[in-house]
């Protein structure tokens, strides 16, 4: 599904990751781990298909099935969590979109806040919010920065379940805090 | 048509912003009146009418700036062009959604504008009102554009004047022209402006917000 | 297309200038009403079209960027367009002198040609704004070549729009260069707009080879980082 050969990226003079050798198929799930600035959320955003590798070569599914979470939880803050995924539901052709937004609203726990603004909400349930938004339209490669950010013990804990029941899609998930999901990952990348 | 909706759905979005943010629109309102009463003192006495139309242009262009400065705040602030641009859709209809929410705004200051103007000034005529609608047209369309490219520097609002202003030009000969009343081929000029920046802007933009 | 190579150039533009010099110092006609002053015409109008050359060239590598994404396409656009903005520069210099020796004023709104130039001017300054105003990469590449593109489109449309000013903003009072020239003033005209073309093309490989080199130093520096 994702295959990606010597990738490397460059911002002007500075090199932020080479030689990056990747092989993806459904059911893989690659971890990437190192700490903050080591240019992971540059190599994800490369994996997602938004910014375009300085050399190597990518291959990459259609926009479609790429379900992308960056470190934002890329929701828009003056609108509600209904308007939020009616709008991306929309943008991604969501079959039955009505029922797939109530079902994900009330598997995050944001059914009873579905009508308030989402700049009210704690930084938590924001993400909670985008992990509903990066699901929606049921992507097969979900391409995560961080997941676990800001989620209280319930959040993560329904994370992992999430991850766990989505096994036969395609992950690449970085974050500084392996352990939690060290026992999903086939694949492993490592930034100094 | 699925092109269609996609518009429909991020214009919505748009008006939704605005409505809820409540910013730009009533910033427009203030400024355009502002303006036009700054231009009453510039204003020399005896100064003509086709004068004033001139400062009616100025006041118009400068407040669609203020308009299109703030169109892609919500996007570049909370990283949501990522968001956008990996959705399935064509990335012209975020522009095509963008151009007609500014569109909406722009209209509304008008609104307040146009009669202003005809109770500080003198009468505004159905010539000069075509024109300004023709010339919203072509504002929104390559003002968006420039928007775009202005938010992902760093320079942001600094710039989005330097970039749109000298595209303006011919939009205020061609608007200044036809309010003064020299003749049909300005309100042409105008169509023409629109139908040719229009499709470059509704071409490009895909290249404008994607890398790839 | 194989570039020519640069000694080559720079001898041909040396040429071709000395030769533009001496013909229109002591080839070309006196000018009956102006008389020496009107020389700077033989200069102004080639470094006119060579600006106009240059934003065409620019415009067509940024094209060619967005097409089909050649390795060196936006450097090469972006030297095209730096080269045209100097040129464009030395138009409304030339053409603001020629107005005063002849006009007795230092700008002169009745001269089309000038007008656009001006809006040009504004139009590729702000190209350069941009361009440093964003990080290097594939994201500034394409916005500097859509950019360029609405440029080019930009001239004719601007000149449509400048001459549409004409009847509501200043009564025609002066009228420009006609196109008609004798024979000998053809010739000049002619060498000299080859120099000006030479002396562009020389300047683009110049800098591109300069920028090509820095960019491979870099890279060198990089590898052993």
């Amino acid at each position: 599904m994702l295959t990606a050969r010597n990738l490397s990226k460059r911002f002007g003079a500075k090199r932020v990751f080479g030689r990056v050798d990747v092989s993806l198929d459904a059911g893989g799930f690659l971890l990437v781990t190192g700490p903050n600035g080591s240019g992971k959320t540059t190599l994800l955003r490369v994996l997602a298909g938004l910014a375009a590798p300085t050399s190597g070569e990518l291959q990459l599914p259609a926009r479609e099935v790429i379900g992308y979470l960056g470190h934002d939880p890329l929701v828009y803050r003056e609108l509600t969590p209904l308007e939020n995924l009616e709008l991306f539901g929309r943008l991604y052709r969501v079959p039955e979109r009505r029922e797939r937004i109530g079902m994900l609203l009330e598997r995050f726990g944001l059914w009873d806040v579905r009508h308030e603004r989402v700049g009210t909400f704690s930084r938590g349930m924001q993400q909670r919010l985008g992990l509903s938004r990066v699901l929606l339209h049921e992507p097969e490669l979900l391409v995560l920065d961080e997941p676990f950010n800001a989620l209280d013990a319930a959040g993560a804990d329904l994370l992992d379940e999430t991850l766990a029941e989505l096994s036969s899609r395609a992950f690449v998930v970085a974050t500084h805090d392996p352990e939690r999901v060290e026992r999903l990952s086939t694949e492993r990348l490592a930034f100094a | 048509m699925n092109y269609l909706a996609d518009v429909a759905a991020l214009a919505r979005k748009d008006l939704l912003l605005e409505l809820r943010a409540k910013e730009t629109v009533p910033a427009m309102l203030l400024f355009v009146l502002a303006t036009l009463t700054v231009f009453h003192f510039a204003l020399p006495r005896g100064a003509g009418h086709v004068a004033a139309l001139g400062l009616l242009w100025v006041a118009l262009v400068f407040t669609a700036l203020l308009g299109l400065t703030r169109a892609f705040v919500p996007e570049r602030e909370q990283g949501l062009m990522d968001a956008l641009v990996l959705a399935p859709c064509d990335r012209s209809a975020i522009w095509l959604g963008k151009v007609l929410a500014v569109l909406a705004f722009l209209g509304l200051a008008e609104l307040v504008a146009l009669p202003a103007f005809s109770a500080f000034f003198s009468a505004v005529d159905g010539r000069t009102v075509a024109a300004v609608a023709l010339a919203d047209v072509g504002i929104c369309a390559v003002g968006t554009l420039t928007g775009a490219m202005a938010v992902a520097g760093r320079a942001r609002e600094l710039i989005l004047p330097l970039l749109f202003l000298p595209l303006a030009i011919p939009i205020v000969v061609g608007g200044v022209g036809a309010s003064a009343g020299a003749g049909g081929r300005y309100l042409g000029f105008l169509v023409l402006y629109d139908a040719v920046f229009g499709l470059l802007a509704w071409a490009s933009f895909e290249y404008v917000v994607s890398e790839t | 297309m194989k570039p020519i190579s640069l000694p080559v150039l720079a001898g041909a533009a040396t040429v071709l200038m000395a030769a533009a010099i001496s013909l229109v110092f002591f080839y070309a006609p006196t000018d009956a009403d102006q008389g020496l002053s009107q020389r700077i015409f033989y200069f102004h109008v080639p470094i006119a079209l060579t600006a106009y050359v240059c934003f065409a060239w620019g415009a067509w590598k940024a094209l060619l960027h967005l097409w089909k994404r050649p390795e060196g396409a936006d450097l090469e656009s972006y030297v095209a367009i730096h080269l045209g903005v100097i040129f464009g520069s030395l138009t409304l210099l030339t053409g603001s002198i020629w107005a005063k020796i002849s006009w007795g004023v230092w700008w002169a709104w009745s001269d089309n040609q000038l007008v656009l130039f001006l809006v040009l001017f504004l139009f590729y300054c702000a190209y350069f704004m941009l361009r440093y105003s964003v990080d290097p990469g594939p994201a500034r590449a394409n916005m500097c070549a859509v950019y360029a593109l609405f440029g080019v489109v930009l001239i004719p449309v601007s000149f449509l729009a400048i001459r549409l000013s004409r009847s509501f903003i200043h009564p025609v009072v002066f009228t420009s260069q006609g196109p008609q020239m004798t024979g000998t003033q053809f010739l000049t005209f002619c060498v000299s707009l080859a120099a000006m073309l030479t002396l562009f093309a020389t300047f683009y490989q110049l800098e591109l080879a300069g920028k090509r080199l820095d960019a491979h130093l870099r890279e060198l520096r990089e590898l052993l980082a």
